[in-house]
C-alpha cells in the first residue's frame, strides 16, 4: 500500500509547473493531498465492490453449468431475454388471471402491509404491557409459546373458515405469523429498561405520560425495530406460499400459474423478484432503526 | 438551624432467596440545613441503601425517616439525586435532559422563557454552556457527571443526594469536580447527602463525616466533626496538621476497628 502513494507522490505535478518554483514544493504536496484520499476511496470501494461482484458472477456461472447439463432449467441468458420483455409492461391488465408483474407484486405488497400493519397495531402496545405487568406476561406465557412455532400455513384454514374469503384469510395468515416477534422483542425491550432511567423517572416524578414519552418508548424503540424488522422478514416469506393456495392476483399465486404454464423462466425471475425487494424491505427497516438509534 | 432530614431509629431488611437479610440497624441521624454530610463505610455496608432511604427510593422496614418533619413517602423533586453512573438519559441532549426535571418541579407556575432561562443558568453553573446541544455520549465521563449534578440542582432540592458522584472519574477530572462542587454548594448553600469511598474526598467536603460499621446490620459507628475553615483549599490542606488529623481518624475507623470482612477473614 504504502509502495503505492510513494509512487503517486513522487510523480511530477503538471498543475505546480505555472507556480513560481519557491512555492511548488507546498504547492505539489497540498495539491497531493486530495489526490491520495481520492485514491484511498478508489481502493476502499472496490474492496467493498469487488468481492460480491465476483460471487455473483460465480453464482450465475454456476447456474449456467447447471442449466446445460439438464434438460428443462432455462440458463442466465434465456431467463434475462424472457425478464426484458416482462418487465417492458409490467402494468398490463388481461383480466383476473393475467396481469402484469407489476400488479402481482403491488398486490403481494398490500397484503403484507394490511397483515403487518394490524399485527404492529396490536402486537406492538401488547407487548409494552406484556413487559410492564408480571400478571399479564405470566398470563399470555402459555399461549404464546404454544401458538408462535406453529407453522404460518397452518393458520389458512381457520382464516378461510371464519373469514369465508381467500383474500382476508391471507391477511390473517400474515398478520398471525408478523405478530410474535412484535409482540415479544417489545416485551423485552420493555423489561430491559435499565432500573436508573425507571429511578430517575421516580426521582423526578414524572407523570405516567412523560415517563411513557421520553423514557420508555425512547428507551424501547431499538427493541420494537428489531422486532418489526423480524417480522416484515417473516410477512415477505409467508405471503408467497400463502398466495400459492389461495389464488388471486399476487406474486406468489403468479408463481404458481407459471408452473401451471410451465414458464420456468418466470419462475425464476420471480424467485428473484421476491429476494430482491425482500432485502430493500429489511434494509428499509434498518435504515429506519439506525436513524433512531441513539448510542 | 432546624433539622431537616431525620433519621430515627432506622431498620432496613432485605427479603433475599436466603431468607431476611438485615441491611441496616438502628440507624439514627439528624441533618441540619446547608450541612455537607458524607456516608463512608467498606463495600456492602449499606451506604447506597441508606441514602436511598432519604431519597425515598427504599422504604425503612422499621423506624421513620422525616424530611422537614414530614414522612418520607417514595421520591420527589426536593430530595434530588445524582446517581452513580450519571444516568443521563442518552436520547436527550445535555439541555433537555435538565429541563426535564426543571419543566416538572416549576412548569406549573412559571412560563417557558423562565424555565428555559432556569435551565441555561444551571448548565452555565456547571461550566457546560457549550454542550448544550450535545448528547450524553458525546462528551467525556467528568461532562456526563457534571449534567447529572446539574440536574439535580436545577431542581432546587432541599437536599442534594449524591451516590459516588465521582466514584468512576479519574483522579485528576475528579479533583476538577470537587473543588466545582464545593463552589456551587457555597454559593447555593445546599444541602448534601454524599456517599463515597474516598476518605481525601470525604475530609475535603464534608461538615460531618458518618461513617458505619460493616455488614450485615450495619450501624453508625461514629460521627466525625470537619471542622476545616471554608473555603477549603486542597494545596493549603495538604500541610494542615488538623486535615491530617481528621483523615487519619477516618482512617483508623476504617482500617482498624472496622476491617474489612474479607481482610479479617
Amino acid at each position: 500500500m504504502s509502495a503505492v502513494y510513494g509512487t503517486l507522490a513522487s510523480q511530477p505535478n503538471t498543475e505546480a509547473v505555472n507556480v513560481p518554483p519557491t512555492q511548488s514544493e507546498s504547492v505539489k504536496t497540498k495539491m497531493n493531498i486530495p489526490k491520495s484520499a481520492l485514491q484511498e476511496k478508489l481502493a476502499d470501494g472496490f474492496r467493498w465492490f469487488i468481492p460480491p461482484v465476483l460471487g455473483i458472477m460465480a453464482f450465475i456461472a454456476l447456474w449456467a453449468l447447471i442449466a446445460q447439463s439438464t434438460d428443462n432449467l432455462p440458463g442466465p441468458l434465456p431467463t434475462w431475454e424472457s425478464a426484458k420483455v416482462l418487465f417492458a409492461d409490467p402494468f398490463y391488465n388481461k383480466g383476473p388471471n393475467d396481469q402484469g408483474i407489476g400488479w402481482n407484486i403491488l398486490y403481494s405488497l398490500y397484503r403484507v402491509g394490511i397483515g403487518f400493519g394490524l399485527a404492529a397495531l396490536i402486537g406492538i402496545p401488547l407487548g409494552f404491557m406484556i413487559g410492564r405487568f408480571k400478571f399479564l406476561a405470566a398470563m399470555t406465557a402459555p399461549i404464546i409459546s404454544i401458538l408462535r412455532p406453529v407453522s404460518p400455513l397452518a393458520w389458512l384454514p381457520i382464516g378461510l373458515l371464519v373469514l369465508h374469503k381467500a383474500e382476508p384469510a391471507s391477511i390473517w395468515v400474515i398478520y398471525i405469523s408478523s405478530i410474535w416477534p412484535m409482540i415479544l422483542n417489545t416485551a423485552v425491550g420493555v423489561r430491559q429498561v435499565p432500573q436508573d432511567y425507571l429511578n430517575v423517572a421516580r426521582v423526578l416524578n414524572l407523570s405516567e405520560w412523560k415517563v411513557f414519552t421520553r423514557i420508555l418508548f425512547p428507551a424501547v424503540l431499538p427493541h420494537v425495530l428489531t422486532g418489526v424488522r423480524l417480522a416484515i422478514g417473516i410477512a415477505w416469506l409467508v405471503i408467497v406460499a400463502a398466495e400459492m393456495l389461495t389464488g388471486g392476483v399476487g406474486i406468489g399465486f403468479w408463481v404458481w400459474d407459471e408452473w401451471n404454464n410451465l414458464n420456468v423462466e418466470h419462475i425464476i425471475i420471480a424467485i428473484f423478484v421476491v429476494g430482491i425487494i425482500g432485502l430493500l424491505l429489511e434494509q428499509g427497516l434498518i435504515w429506519i432503526a439506525k436513524r433512531f438509534s441513539y448510542e | 438551624m432546624e433539622k431537616f432530614v431525620q433519621l430515627d431509629h432506622v431498620d432496613v431488611k432485605f427479603s433475599t432467596k436466603k431468607g431476611v437479610y438485615h441491611a441496616l440497624k438502628d440507624i439514627n441521624l439528624s441533618i441540619n440545613q446547608g450541612q455537607f454530610f458524607t456516608l463512608i463505610g467498606h463495600s456492602g455496608c449499606g451506604k447506597s441503601t441508606l441514602l436511598n432511604i432519604i431519597a425515598g427510593l427504599q422504604d425503612a422496614t422499621e423506624g421513620a425517616a422525616l424530611c422537614e418533619g414530614r414522612e418520607i413517602k417514595g421520591p420527589g423533586p426536593e430530595r434530588a439525586v445524582v446517581f452513580q453512573n450519571h444516568s443521563l438519559l442518552p436520547w436527550l441532549t445535555c439541555y433537555e435532559n435538565i429541563y426535564l426535571g426543571v419543566e416538572r418541579v416549576f412548569g406549573a407556575k412559571e412560563p417557558k422563557a423562565q424555565l428555559k432561562k432556569r435551565t441555561l443558568e444551571t448548565l452555565d453553573l456547571v461550566g457546560l454552556s457549550h454542550a448544550e446541544h450535545k448528547r450524553p455520549n458525546e462528551i467525556s465521563g467528568g461532562m456526563k457527571q457534571r449534567v447529572g449534578i446539574a440536574r439535580a440542582l436545577a431542581m432546587q432540592p432541599k437536599v442534594l443526594l449524591m451516590d459516588e458522584p465521582f466514584g468512576a472519574l479519574d483522579a485528576l477530572t475528579r479533583a476538577h469536580l470537587q473543588d466545582e462542587l464545593m463552589k456551587i454548594v457555597a454559593a447555593t448553600n445546599s444541602t448534601v447527602v454524599m456517599v463515597t469511598h474516598d476518605v481525601d474526598e470525604a475530609v475535603l467536603l464534608s461538615d460531618r463525616i458518618v461513617m458505619l460499621t460493616n455488614g450485615p446490620a450495619a450501624t453508625i459507628g461514629e460521627i466525625l466533626t470537619v471542622d476545616l475553615a471554608k473555603p477549603r483549599d486542597r494545596l493549603a490542606l495538604a500541610n494542615d496538621p488538623h486535615y491530617h488529623h481528621l483523615r487519619s481518624q477516618v482512617l483508623a475507623f476504617l482500617y482498624q476497628r472496622q476491617m474489612r470482612p474479607a481482610a479479617a477473614a
